[in-house]
């Protein structure tokens, strides 16, 4: 694949590759951000994403000025692209979380190098994942009545409601990730701060370090806080997709009513979350020859992370048939084991089966997991397959409801797709920001990586050389 | 390495953060302080009208009933505003050539109504029904407060959908007998009014289960 490409062999390859010290590692990783000169294709880059929020802006302006008709929902289906994408981002956002509360939690050192730009891709895509459900409003300019505040209406949001649970897990989700994120920023912050040359930006990062001078009180501290931050989101991974398949499994749609939905969900997101993470991390890495860092075991494990879930997700699927079968809902029998699989939107279903339960399956074997191209396709397709997976949840069980004379088809609009290609934008925009003027790798704990490597195990509290001030 | 910041750097981090925190409750509890001032609801400010019509003189001085010219509130939605007949049917005799009668003696002549000032607008999307407040006991005073001593007529309560709640979850607080709806000076004390307002509540069939419905107000 790439000369630089340790051969897999039978021994587990390391998580980091051999010959670092803390100089190399701090050089390399903070060289990326303050001497790296800007390029080309990183323009090219920027151009692409931000043309496509600007797609973004645009649909949304004339949603807002038209009115949620000019997408594609109409009775009965009144849930199209926007729930669709607001459960598939959201989703995405687990791997986030997952990496680095429970992988830190449980000691998985394979983390340390995935875990900063797996927070950042997790906080992105919350920012895309609340915007649809938003413009769904209609009126988003009163999204705040979704909260409870003292108001001249003298009314609460709805408590029995799922739509509201969600606003509280989402917004809940949001804000953890972000200070999760952002504390573990502050060491690299300070590093960054401390070797950049230009004066506004060794000002810019300063303001964000908040004052770290390294000292072993600021170290334990930053440990204690991490550890409890960790802590506190690691319930988040399991709550917030359960809480969003609630939005689902609460109402009485045959499809949607289904006690699968909690768990089947939480798998599904972390399978399109790490799916995530592998499409972002191969092109990342070969762009800027992260090979010592991310490397074949970390790409090994995820693989299997993927094929885990995909088996998982498979379960879930098998058993909503199974259920409808072994059930006496003549409704729900017509919803899973006929109108999906051989009604209107069978070319879906069947694109979903083949994306998210047979196509990972190719991951049983090393060969493939070690193929970096094949397994970015694989990824790829684990995306497609997890946003089908939803439109089929949404739209089939919605265009076939119990009134067969209000039966109708459901298509996204011009505006729907230029929506949904927006988001993505956005996410695009965004990540491409970060990796250019933020530590995209923990600096932090690579070094502490390099300390155990060369140390054995055990944590390490010790402040580098490089953020004493 | 020469130091960044300036150690007065950490007090203006210390003051930006409480100055957010701080701002941040402030800016919110100025919004909620707004929507409950009379800049936005409109109680206590005296409007300006065509007429320098007083409430206070007609109904205290003159004693007119509040039905002679809102002669359609029991009966509909709308308490109805007088033509300006009404007003001549005693101004063609009295005060007949006063200056500040002009506008109503040129309505009459050129047969155009007065445009008063509108003090009470519900917004579009609730179906307020006065005939059924007055049948069922709820008095002029209680949502319009003492018009008899309104020199110009102003708002008296804020008419917001948590007022209008308040009454319809508990509506004994505010009913009184059919025969007492217009007048401005019925006192009870607050014993006397709940016992009296459960009575009303029984035999006015008042089922304060249903006055909550969303259906009740937003059709």
């Amino acid at each position: 694949m790439h000369p630089q490409e340790p051969e897999s062999s039978s021994a587990p390859a390391a998580v980091l590759a051999p010959g670092h010290t803390f100089t190399t590692v701090t050089d390399q990783l903070s060289d990326m951000v303050l001497v790296r000169p800007y390029e080309g294709r990183w323009f090219l880059c920027l151009g692409v994403g931000f043309s496509l929020v600007m797609t973004l802006f645009t649909a949304a302006a004339y949603l807002l000025f038209q009115g949620v008709g000019v997408w594609g929902i109409d009775v009965p289906v009144m849930w199209g692209f926007a729930i669709v994408n607001f459960v598939w981002w959201i989703g995405i956002g687990h791997a986030g979380t997952l990496i680095s509360a429970i992988l830190l939690l449980l000691k998985q050192d394979w983390r340390t190098s995935i875990n900063r730009f797996s927070e950042a891709m997790t906080l992105f895509a919350v920012a895309c994942a609340g915007m649809s459900p938003l413009l769904h409003l209609g009126r988003p300019w009163l999204f705040y009545w979704l909260m409870p505040y003292p108001n001249t209406m003298g009314l609460w949001p709805q408590w029995r409601s799922p739509l509201v649970w969600d606003v509280f897990a989402v917004s809940t989700y949001g804000t953890v990730s972000v200070i999760f994120w952002y504390v573990g920023l502050i060491p690299d912050l300070a590093t960054f701060r401390d070797r950049s040359k230009n004066r506004w930006a060794k000002m810019g990062y300063g303001v964000f370090a908040l004052g770290w001078n390294g000292s072993a009180k600021h170290w334990h501290r930053y440990r204690t806080a991490y550890l409890i931050l960790a802590g506190l989101a690691t319930p988040l991974v399991v709550s917030v997709h359960s809480v969003v398949s609630l939005d689902f499994a609460v109402s009485v749609l045959p499809g949607w009513h289904t006690t699968v939905f909690p768990p089947y969900f939480v798998a599904g997101a972390i399978f399109s979350g790490f799916a995530m993470v592998v499409t972002l991390a191969i092109p990342f890495r070969a762009w800027y020859g992260l090979y010592d860092y991310i490397t074949a075991r970390h790409l090994d494990n995820m693989a299997k992370i993927i094929l885990a879930t995909s088996l998982m997700v498979g379960y879930g699927y098998f058993m909503e048939g199974f259920m409808a079968w072994y059930g006496s809902s003549s409704f729900e029998k017509f919803a899973l084991l006929y109108n999906r699989p051989f009604g209107p939107y069978a070319h879906s279903w069947r694109m979903m089966v083949f994306c998210n339960v047979l196509a990972p399956q190719i991951l049983w074997f090393k060969w493939a997991r070690s193929n970096v191209g094949l397994l970015w396709v694989v990824s790829i397709i684990v995306n497609i397959g997890m946003w089908l997976e939803r439109y089929v949840i949404v739209i089939t069980s919605l265009h076939r409801d119990f009134l067969p004379s209000s039966w109708s088809m459901y298509h996204g609009t011009v505006w729907d797709y230029a929506t949904y290609y927006g988001t993505l934008g956005f996410f695009f925009t965004l990540l491409i920001l970060f990796i250019r003027f933020l530590p995209a790798i923990s600096i932090t704990e690579m070094r502490e990586l390099v300390h155990k490597t060369q140390h054995g195990h055990g944590r390490t509290t010790e402040a580098s050389p490089e953020t004493g001030s | 390495m020469s130091q960044i910041f300036h150690p007065s750097a950490n007090t203006l981090a210390r003051t930006s953060i409480a100055v957010l925190v701080i701002g941040a409750n402030l800016a919110l509890g100025g919004l909620y302080g707004f929507s409950g001032s009379p800049y936005q609801t409109g109680v206590n400010v005296v409007r300006t009208q065509p007429v320098p019509f007083s409430h206070e003189h007609h109904i205290r001085g003159v004693g007119v009933d509040c039905r002679y010219c809102h002669n359609t509130v029991e009966t509909s939605a709308s308490a109805g505003l007088p033509p300006t007949y009404t007003c001549m049917s005693c101004h063609s005799q009295i005060w007949g050539a006063t200056a500040m009668l002009e506008p109503v003696r040129s309505s009459l002549a050129e047969n155009k109504p007065i445009s008063w000032t509108r003090v009470h607008d519900m917004p579009d999307f609730v179906y307020f029904n006065h005939s059924i407040h007055v049948q069922k006991g709820v008095g002029c005073v209680s949502c319009h407060g003492q018009v008899d001593k309104m020199p110009l007529a102003w708002k008296a309560e804020p008419m917001t959908m948590a007022w209008c709640l308040n009454c319809h979850q508990h509506p004994e607080e505010h009913l009184r007998d059919k025969r007492d709806v217009t007048r401005m000076d019925l006192v009870l004390s607050s014993q006397e009014q709940l016992a009296k307002g459960r009575e009303l509540v029984n035999e006015n069939h008042i089922d304060s289960d249903r006055l909550i419905n969303c259906s009740v107000c937003h059709r």
